[in-house]
């Protein structure tokens, strides 16, 4: 079976069982877990463009993500429609990214860090403070779910596949972006930006789209999650919030679409669930972590596919990972990056 | 109509004068040597050409047009190219998606989202040209960390060729090669067109020399020669500037 029709046989496997999830699954509680997942591993994603392919760390993406949601929510309180609540919210948190990316691109590296910080903790401060606005410590309530296309969002397995068909769209358009001619730009100015200008790119305004293109996602992220618990508070906003989904990426394994999506579902399940049998759930987070970093500083994905064939070749014991026809990229260099990042060094 | 054109090309950092008064008039077609001793301002004169930094004073022409404020990459459009004494790559990559690199940053494709950069196959094919003449065709599809010292050199200037441009700096280009490789390079850059002008730094005068029309010798960021190749050699101040004595 050649590389191409197993990568694809792989992918209609996952689809299928992504998709009948709510029935193999059975209980609710699991199914809302499935959820969360898929929602944090759209705003992971959505981070991976930067910290993956653009080399810019952010810590500030909870900023954007809870733009969308409390702009959505807080109009719905005033009684607008969900179709106008959330498009408005979208146009919202892109003008927020346009202007978080402006001042963050100032700089690269721990400078871009810590001016996303410094927006992520100015907005955060807005959701905690302004009461008049944001009802502070309180939060907003969205009392009711959307129905797109008369369907009703109502249900766990309903929200689930409503949750599912957005986490598949942005995955897709990822996985387009990564292998298009912008996205080979975006990764150009991540390892020589100075050639990048010699050769006539504009390093500043390929960050810059790049940027409103994670913006966008996170936004769509924010808008899954004020739907999902029907409710947004300032704890969204917060630094942790931030750290969690770059915890997301980097554990996972940066520059991949699997990588953030296994990170998310890690940090989600040690939330939820192990939070249920172990008390002090955190400190089992950060071990993981600590050996996921350990033991596979690429990230949990693409280190576990070396493993693996390293494994591999141990049992047939042969040398040749240049012939291991996975390792080496096709023709053209035409790799699809979902487990490794689609050039390793 | 004159191909490159500096005058009066002034840049200091802090109170070192890197460029002093520089005036260089590269005709279309030459072949220009720009030699001198380390720290001689080499280098920073190419930055300054490329728009990497700018002048304190002075203009940089090409083909008659200004393009002392235009921006870098802009340069690049107007046939603006150049390779980096230190190697300037992309590690991660095959060697022709290097050079498809430097194809698509001259083609409006590469702010296309939503096309797949392996599939289009007219970029694809003109790297394969590009590559084909330094003689990297055959490990097109190699990874950039795999290959040696020598093929780096060559991908650098393979990028620099594959974007058709007017006027082409290199930056010692063969600085780190063995005498084949050298040998071998200097058979490519004699095969490059007329159509393009060249101006080459090449700290080593032995190598280049028989490349070039004319020579510039810089000294502490000023011209201290220009002329002809017979010219300069036997001019007392090149061995001055060589030598010491």
């Amino acid at each position: 079976m050649s590389l191409l029709t197993q990568q694809r046989a792989g992918l209609a496997i996952a689809l299928v069982l992504l998709v009948t999830l709510p029935v193999w699954v059975g209980n609710t509680y699991y199914i809302n877990i499935a959820s969360q997942i898929l929602l944090w591993a759209i705003l992971a994603l959505s981070l991976n463009v930067l910290v993956g392919w653009a080399g810019l760390t952010s810590l500030g993406h909870a900023g954007l993500f809870a733009m969308a949601g409390y702009t959505a929510a807080m109009l719905l309180d005033r009684g607008y429609g969900h179709f106008t609540a959330d498009v408005l919210a979208i146009v919202v948190t892109l003008a927020t990214t346009a202007v978080f990316a402006v001042l963050g691109l100032r700089a690269t590296g721990i400078g871009f860090l810590m001016i996303t910080l410094a927006i992520g903790q100015i907005l955060w401060g807005i959701a905690y403070r302004w009461v008049s606005l944001t009802n502070g410590d309180n939060g907003i309530n969205v009392s009711t779910r959307p129905a797109p296309f008369g369907l009703a969002l109502t249900s766990a397995p309903a929200f689930y596949l409503a949750a599912l068909a957005v986490f598949l769209i942005a995955l897709a358009t990822m996985a387009k972006f990564a292998r298009s001619p912008f996205g080979a730009s975006l990764r150009g100015t991540r390892d020589q930006s100075r050639r990048m200008t010699a050769l006539g790119y504009n390093v500043w305004l390929i960050r810059f789209l790049a940027i409103l293109f994670s913006g966008f996602w996170s936004g769509v992220a924010g808008l899954l999650f004020i739907y999902y618990n029907q409710f947004i508070g300032p704890q969204v906003v917060a630094l942790t919030t931030s750290a969690e989904a770059l915890l997301m990426v980097i554990s996972g394994g940066s520059g991949t679409l699997l990588g953030p999506v296994v990170g998310a579902a890690i940090v989600v399940v040690m939330k939820n669930v192990v939070s249920a049998y172990i008390e002090r759930w955190n400190l089992v987070l950060g071990v993981i972590f600590i050996l996921i970093i350990s033991f596979m500083p690429e990230g949990l994905v693409p280190g576990s596919v070396r493993l693996w064939r390293a494994g591999v070749r141990r049992l047939r014991g042969t040398q040749s990972s240049s012939l291991d026809p996975t390792s080496a990229p096709g023709p053209d260099g035409r790799r699809i990056p979902w487990l490794r990042p689609e050039r390793t060094p | 109509m004159t191909a490159l054109n500096v005058r009066g090309l002034n840049k200091s950092f802090g109170g070192l004068r890197v460029t002093d008064n520089i005036e260089l008039a590269v005709e279309p077609g030459e072949r220009r040597l720009i030699i001198g001793p380390n720290g001689a301002g080499k280098t920073t004169l190419f930055n300054l050409i490329t728009g990497e930094f700018a002048p304190d004073s002075g203009t940089i022409s090409l083909f008659g047009r200004d393009i002392t404020r235009a921006p870098a990459r802009r340069r690049a459009h107007l046939g603006l190219a150049r390779t980096y004494q230190i190697i300037t790559l992309f590690p991660r990559d095959t060697i022709l998606r290097n050079v498809t690199l430097a194809l698509l940053g001259l083609s409006p494709l590469r702010w296309n989202a939503f096309l797949d950069l392996a599939r289009q196959d007219h970029l694809t094919h003109r790297a394969r040209e590009a590559l084909a003449r330094v003689g990297l065709e055959a490990i097109a599809e190699r990874q950039l960390a795999e290959t040696s010292y020598g093929e780096r050199r060559r991908v650098e200037i393979a990028m620099a060729l594959a974007q058709a441009p007017k006027v082409l700096l290199l930056d010692e280009p063969f600085a780190g090669l063995s005498i084949d490789e050298r040998r071998e390079l200097h058979k490519l850059l004699t095969a490059i067109p007329r159509e393009v002008t060249v101006v080459m730094i090449e700290h080593n005068m032995d190598v280049a020399l028989d490349l070039a029309d004319r020579i510039t010798l810089l000294h502490f960021g000023e011209v201290v020669v220009e002329g002809t190749r017979a010219d300069v050699v036997a001019d007392p101040r090149t061995r001055e500037v060589y030598l010491g004595s």
